[in-house]
């Protein structure tokens, strides 16, 4: 849509008549059009087609006799009501830690932009500087990072040592192979997806009007909640969006850090696609998913009021 | 003084606004420099300057928006000097006008009636949204006014506090010449109606003299003269303030002749100025006179007794400005002088290379310190 815009805007911009062989719009549109292209056919190779391809899969049946893996064309509906009836735990289980993970990630993170983009204006140096340390753990790998996480919450650790003479933890409480690693590694995973959108709000935000709030007899909390909070709004539904999608179908957490208890969707499709070999079930497991991250999506950002994102 | 009579009703014992010696440092740079100044109670108080004059930091400062290096700021007879920007009883129409983007034009005006837990504050706010005649835009967003409306608004918001001082930050600066000239009778007609003493900081000396019943003239921090303009603008104490409000021509010369009306010789030739109208009475000084002031003498012509004459000019530029026309005239050791005639029935044609003598009043004559840098706050382009 917002494409649509920029290319009507562009192509009202133009100089219109003049006696040149082809108007100057429709060339602008030409280059507009001719820029998307290899997005585009990307995309439609990469994404749309396999995304019909995987719905086509969701709904066929296993050819009678067939060996383990053949299916055959259909449109066997019941495979959805059957992935449902199996596999709601893990579906609600995975969208209770995304939630948590994603409130988790936007308590430490909002603060952390916040001084990034607020408090250290002006000192480029020393913004540069906050945002490459949130950057820099991308500089190793996703497993490792996560693996890591095994190290940190180990029982010989001193997180569950202290957590033990805080008596947060009982004497005989572990860390590993539970929810709460699982939420400890999905919030650290996805914390800078949320802090740079929440950067990138805030650096643009105008501190006169901060200055206009205490002006107006707000004192230092007021103006952060009627003023800077409703502005950044964009930038924490970009950041919310960005660390609760991907971690609801995230299934690397949930194998490395957790147990049986705390498979997440991601781990079923995983396991019935290259397992069980299962792929009607997965393909319809992954569009489910899909199509309640979609819906989710689409109410929260029309709750949110920030639709000019969409 | 008699400046502030302009129907506020100004009250002399209830000196509003009083800064003490204020001082603010940046790192290296002084931008206000041991400042004092007293704003009487239902005035509208102009502090004219250029860009960097520390103009804005003064008003920063009353805001609480910037914290004095040292001095104090009373407002109401209290030492406000520590109080936070929202314990002070100011508010203050912002430069870019800082409206909220994210609320409509009547809770933008509510804003600060809410936080004050001010009774029926939507009411209130549409009361002084119906002042600058955009009741009928009210739920819109600042966004979809233009930059007049938006300037209107950002005064309703501040207005309607209430405030004991209400400051104004260049708050025309944006706004186009024709659209300015009707917000500062605008501006003028509400301060009259609400009664509020007004703050107002501009660097154009044309706004300040229009609506200002006081105008401090700041330069480099400090305050160069302050009075009511008509008074700044006939009797200017220095160099600067006689360049930056208005034209002025000033010749260098000295005093060779003491008593009520000192005789000044300006390169070769005796003029009179008022001792009461001169900065310093004795040595080197410059002598100091409008534009519109000086009358051309043409070939014959016989100057007024009593009148300051120079010697022969010539007129080097005419430009015909409508109501006006402005001369330079050269004037053989004295460099050149601007006039300005008005251009009534009386007025006659002259051109470029006609002789001339200039002529004036000496009452209109004014003298400031011969150590004053002449060129001191012009502006290239004006």
């Amino acid at each position: 849509m917002s494409i649509a815009a920029a290319l009507s805007t562009e192509a009202s911009a133009g100089p219109v008549g003049g006696p040149t062989h082809e108007p100057p719009e429709r060339k602008a549109r030409l280059g507009a059009y001719l820029l998307l292209a290899p997005g585009m056919v990307y995309l439609v190779v990469f994404f749309v087609l396999p995304i019909f391809a995987l719905l086509a899969t969701s709904l066929y049946v296993k050819a009678p006799g067939a060996e383990l893996g053949a299916y055959e064309p259909a449109l066997r509906w019941q495979n959805y009501v059957e992935a449902l009836g199996s596999y709601y735990p893990e579906l609600l289980r995975s969208f209770g830690y995304a939630l948590v993970a994603t409130v988790a990630a936007l308590v430490i993170g909002y603060p952390m932009a916040y001084v990034i983009a607020v408090r250290s204006r002006g000192r480029p140096l020393l913004q540069g500087l906050l945002l490459v340390l949130v950057i820099a753990p991308f500089f190793t790998s996703f497993i490792l990072r996560t693996i890591a996480w095994k190290q940190i919450l180990g029982d010989e650790a001193w997180v569950v040592a202290a957590m033990k003479f805080l008596g947060i933890l009982p004497p005989d409480g572990r860390l590993t192979a539970t929810a709460f690693a699982v939420v400890c590694g999905l919030t650290y995973n996805f914390l800078p997806f949320m802090v740079l959108p929440i950067y990138a709000n805030l650096e643009r935000m105008d501190t006169r009007l901060v200055e206009a709030g205490g002006d107006l007899y707000a004192n230092g909390p007021t103006t952060f909640a009627r003023i800077t909070l409703p502005l950044s709004m964009p930038g924490i539904v970009a950041g919310t969006l960005l660390t609760f999608i991907p971690a609801s179908g995230d299934y690397v957490n949930s194998s490395l850090l957790g147990n049986n208890a705390t498979t997440m969707i991601g781990q079923a499709i995983d396991r019935r696609f290259l397992v069980t070999l299962d792929y009607p079930t997965a393909a319809s497991l992954s569009a489910i998913l899909m199509i309640i991250i979609l819906a989710l999506v689409m109410v929260y950002v029309r709750r949110a009021g920030t639709e000019e994102l969409l | 003084m008699s400046a502030h009579g302009a129907g506020a009703g100004p009250d002399e014992s209830g000196a509003d606004l009083v800064l003490e010696r204020v001082t603010k440092e940046f790192a290296a740079f002084t931008a206000v420099d041991d400042l004092s100044l007293t704003v009487p109670q239902g005035s509208f108080f102009a502090l004219l300057g250029p860009s960097g004059c520390g103009k804005t930091t003064t008003l920063r400062m009353v805001a609480g928006l910037e914290s004095p290096t040292s001095g104090t700021i009373y407002i109401d007879g209290k030492d406000v000097t520590d109080t936070k920007p929202y314990g002070r009883p100011v508010n203050t129409v912002f430069q870019s006008y800082a409206l909220f983007p994210h609320l409509s034009v009547l809770e933008n005006v509510a804003f600060g009636l809410r936080r004050k837990k001010v009774a029926e504050p939507r009411e209130k706010a549409k009361e002084f949204l119906e002042l600058v005649e955009l009741a009928h835009l009210a739920e819109r967003r600042p966004a979809q006014l233009s930059g007049g409306q938006q300037q209107r608004v950002a005064l309703a918001r501040a207005l309607v506090n209430n405030p004991a001082v209400l400051l104004l930050d260049e708050p025309l600066g944006a706004l186009d010449l024709k659209l300015r000239r009707q917000m500062q009778v605008e501006l003028k007609r509400i301060q009259t109606e609400v009664g509020l003493t007004f703050v107002h900081v501009t660097h154009d000396q044309e706004e300040a003299m229009t609506m200002a019943d006081t105008v401090a003239v700041m330069n480099a921090g400090r305050i160069e003269q302050m009075g009511p303009p008509a008074e700044l603008y006939e009797l200017p104490r220095t160099a600067f303030v006689a360049n930056f409000l208005g034209q002025s021509n000033l010749l260098p010369g000295a005093v060779v002749e003491q008593g009520e009306i000192l005789g000044v010789d300006i390169g070769g030739a005796r003029v009179r100025l008022p001792a009461s109208r001169a900065v310093s009475r004795e040595g080197t000084v410059l002598v100091g006179v409008r534009p519109e002031k000086l009358h051309l003498l043409g070939p014959g012509a016989q100057p007024e007794p009593g009148w300051n004459v120079l010697p022969e000019a010539v007129l080097t530029d005419v430009s015909f400005t409508g109501v006006s026309t402005q001369f330079h005239a050269e004037v053989p050791g004295l460099g050149t002088l601007a006039v300005f005639e008005q251009n009534s029935s009386g007025a006659r044609a002259a051109s470029p290379g006609d002789r001339v003598r200039l002529a004036w009043d000496p009452a209109y004559t004014f003298g400031l310190d011969g150590d004053d840098d002449a060129d001191d706050g012009r502006d290239g382009d004006a």
